[in-house]
């Protein structure tokens, strides 16, 4: 699965794309996966209140479905204009 | 209708120039420019880097656009956004709304700004003397959006 991090997101994890070999079925197991593989998942994971998701780029929450999803990205809450 | 996310500066009198060189039913043409500003937080900013989501930019801002039209009566709309490294004073974002009289083209215009600061892929991150910050989402920002939902 194609997982994308924008931001302090990306900052802290070190890569705005990655492939993740995966079976999480929803995108909370997928957050805890990565966060007891290594301590960088865990630090941008501490708050998932400061962290928005989309998967298959629509925004969803954590527990969305990733059955057939293809793409996750996790990123914080928008600033644009 | 256009949307485009550049790096480039852009030119507002050439912006609307270009709607009003297709068609001669437009009677106002609200435009609204975002800068950046040389504080944020309380601190002195001295440059700002905008990331956003390529492939993903394009379509919010078109379904942004796209929202705006179903809403008012509109003859042209644009949104032009930047991205990159920036420094106080320059053009981040412009929005343009057009429509037969300027009731419709001021709601829109608004409206428009309103949806791009909380649903268009962008992050700013800010240089101040204590080192670089993400700028925080405001709950001003989530206010101004919701309040077109109310009927």
């Amino acid at each position: 699965m194609k997982v994308l991090y924008f931001a302090w997101l990306r900052e802290r994890i070190g890569t705005g794309s990655e492939e993740v070999e995966t079976n999480a079925s929803t995108v909370a197991k997928l957050v805890a996966e990565l966060t007891s593989r290594e301590d960088r998942y865990a630090a941008a994971f501490a708050d998932m209140s400061a962290v928005r998701v989309a998967v298959d780029q629509t925004m969803t929450d954590i527990d969305a479905s990733l059955t057939g999803a293809a793409e996750v990205a996790f990123f914080p809450p928008m600033t644009g204009g | 209708m256009s949307v485009s996310v550049q790096i480039e500066d852009f030119d507002i009198s050439q912006e609307i120039g270009t709607l009003k060189a297709v068609r001669t039913d437009i009677g106002a043409v609200v435009t609204f420019t975002g800068l950046v500003r040389d504080m944020g937080g309380g601190q002195p900013v001295s440059a700002m880097e905008l990331e956003h989501w390529p492939g993903m930019t394009e379509q919010a801002l078109e379904e942004i656009e796209t929202q705006a039209r179903q809403r008012w009566s509109l003859k042209a709309t644009r949104i032009v956004h930047r991205y990159g490294a920036l420094k106080p004073g320059d053009q981040i974002v412009l929005v343009i709304a057009a429509s037969p009289h300027r009731g419709a083209a001021f709601e829109a215009a608004e409206f428009m700004m309103d949806f791009l600061k909380t649903r268009a892929p962008f992050w700013k991150k800010e240089t101040t003397p204590q080192g670089a910050r993400w700028v925080d989402a405001r709950d001003a920002d989530d206010t101004a959006q919701a309040r077109w939902d109310q009927p």
